[in-house]
């Protein structure tokens, strides 16, 4: 295996597509050629899915496809949000993932043949694969909420994928007046990253206590409960008293219209006007997922927890946020694991050989304040065709913790961020 | 505890077909779960609920213990005249809450 330092966009890209000519006319005998291993996405579980194919089984064939040359990562972005951070600490590239072995293709992907294991791509050329690995991450659903399509996501920001949308709900922020409400919009299960939206609210909290003391905010909820719901709201009462009101489902608070032209926000009981207006619509799984077949009526991919593969599609693996995963949230740390664990079922599967059951860990950090960080932990293992919480294992922050235990879990919130990011893309 | 919420439009025209909502807090405890322990938890519920606008009662339902907590009702009505529209939840263990809402018919 001989690894490139640097490989240009050019090269690469004409050493992509003479690998895709010479497969186009390659015989169809495994036996001879090595395996090929598709993966759609370049995410945190698509960049660890390559990376982990070609560090378990170096001869693979594997080809990382991605919409963009960038990746945004969504963890840590609220602190973009909230003026503590640069958009460019969330920035990736793929030169690394390149050197290791990875053809690395720019492109969309637009059809899937499960039948003749074919993927169209937007650019016309077309890859062929043994296993597919795909992790599309979300869709934003610009049909679930009145008011609320693709045009009014540019006056009332979800900033649910990172990049403009983060950069444009900072900007609202800046420019609200002392004495503004900024509401944030919360929809019902599921949704990527169960404990977004609150860590949000902390840290806006935050910025406008420390920049607009009279300014509130408000969480309109679809649900009656949270993540690491009781140590959010006593560390709200501790930092933020009086500045947060979460208006739970049974208060009144699922949104059910918007109007972007005068940011209002209307729910079954009242109609808030407010000065910024987060509206984090309901998800499905990313586009690609449906056109390949392995979504079912929620939207979502159900899949073989052992193995990762789609329940409706063979040989077509889900990872990541757009899988059904039963117990484990959608988090960049679960779809890094879920990513390695699908790696080996395939290095497995192509051996001929039966995946063993797999156990897998997230942890989910928040933090509330830039000093301030809590966390939920668990430990998963398949069953009954989920993964399930192993009882006793993870847990979350102590409720009554001194504050040098919340500045050291804000340490290791920066750790983990730091080296999933050297361990996916670094 | 049990707190209300309640729509009702604030004005109307005669003969108007209106939407009305209402929202009562309750944990709607189905009476066939049990506890770590293996105790029955005994049932909950709200069984009923009435709307009376001006003292007749236009809306009536009856509830089970396949609802949800917090149970949600909405439900249409035409806006007749001016007056008050009074709601109320009856349920298990004495449970009986109230709310009301004026409308002003043009």
């Amino acid at each position: 295996m001989t690894h490139k330092n640097h490989t240009s966009r050019r090269e690469f890209l004409r050493t992509a597509a003479a690998a895709t000519a010479s497969l186009a006319l390659a015989s169809p005998s495994l036996a001879q050629s090595p395996a090929r291993v598709v993966v759609i996405g370049g995410g945190f579980g698509g960049a660890s899915c390559a990376r982990a194919l070609r560090q378990l089984d170096p001869s693979l064939d594997v080809t990382l496809v991605t919409a963009d040359r960038q990746y945004v990562a969504c963890p840590f972005s609220n602190e973009v949000i909230a003026g503590d951070r640069a958009i460019e600490a969330q920035q990736f590239t793929y030169e690394k993932t390149a050197a290791a072995g990875i053809k690395v293709v720019v492109q969309m992907a637009q059809t899937i043949d499960p039948q003749a294991r074919t993927i169209g791509l937007a650019d016309g050329s077309t890859l062929r694969y043994d296993r597919l690995v795909l992790s599309p991450g979300i869709d934003l659903r610009f049909d679930a909420l009145a008011g609320y399509d693709e045009a009014a996501a540019s006056r009332m920001p979800h900033a649910w994928k990172a990049g403009e949308q983060t950069l444009l709900l900072r900007r609202q922020l800046e420019a609200m007046d002392d004495g503004g409400v900024v509401a944030i919009v919360v929809p019902a299960n599921p949704f990527r990253c169960p404990p977004g939206p609150y860590e949000r609210a902390s840290l806006i909290a935050h910025y406008l206590k420390t920049r607009k003391p009279r300014a509130k905010l408000i969480i309109l909820d679809s649900k009656d409960a949270f993540s690491k719901q009781r140590l959010f709201q006593a560390a709200w009462q501790e930092l933020y008293p009086g500045l947060i009101e979460w208006v739970a489902l049974s208060q009144g608070g699922k949104v059910t219209s918007v109007d972007p032209a005068t940011n209002t926000l209307v729910t079954d009981f009242a109609t808030h006007h407010v000065q910024v207006a987060n509206v984090i619509p309901p998800q499905r799984a990313g586009r690609i997922a449906e056109i390949a077949g392995v979504t079912d009526k929620s939207g979502w991919c159900p899949i073989n927890p052992v193995s990762l593969e789609s329940t409706q599609v063979p040989n077509i693996h889900v990872i990541g946020d757009a899988c059904i995963a039963g117990a484990m949230p959608k988090s960049a740390f679960s779809a890094n694991a879920q990513a390695k664990t699908c790696a080996g079922a395939i290095v497995a599967l192509l051996a001929g050989a039966t995946p063993t059951s797999p156990k897998l860990i997230n942890t989910c950090y928040s933090l509330v304040a830039p000093d301030y960080g809590i966390s939920i932990a668990g430990v998963y293992q398949p069953r009954n065709g989920l993964f399930a919480d192993i009882e006793g294992a993870g847990g979350t922050s102590p409720l009554d913790a001194p504050r040098d235990v919340r500045a050291r879990e804000a340490i290791y919130a920066r750790s983990w961020f730091e080296t999933i990011g050297a361990e996916v893309f670094g | 505890m049990a707190s209300a919420l309640i729509n009702v439009p604030a004005t109307a025209r005669r003969g108007d077909i209106i939407e009305i909502k209402t929202l009562m807090s309750h944990i709607m405890e189905t009476g066939f779960r049990h506890t770590v322990t293996g105790e029955a938890i005994p049932r909950n519920i709200i069984t009923n609920f009435t709307c009376r606008y001006n003292g007749d009662e236009v809306f009536r339902a009856d509830l089970f213990p396949a609802f949800s907590a917090n149970p949600f009702i909405s439900f249409f009505t035409v806006a007749t005249e001016s007056g008050k529209f009074e709601f109320q939840w009856i349920g298990d263990n004495g449970f009986q809450e109230t709310a009301s809402a004026s409308i002003t018919v043009t």
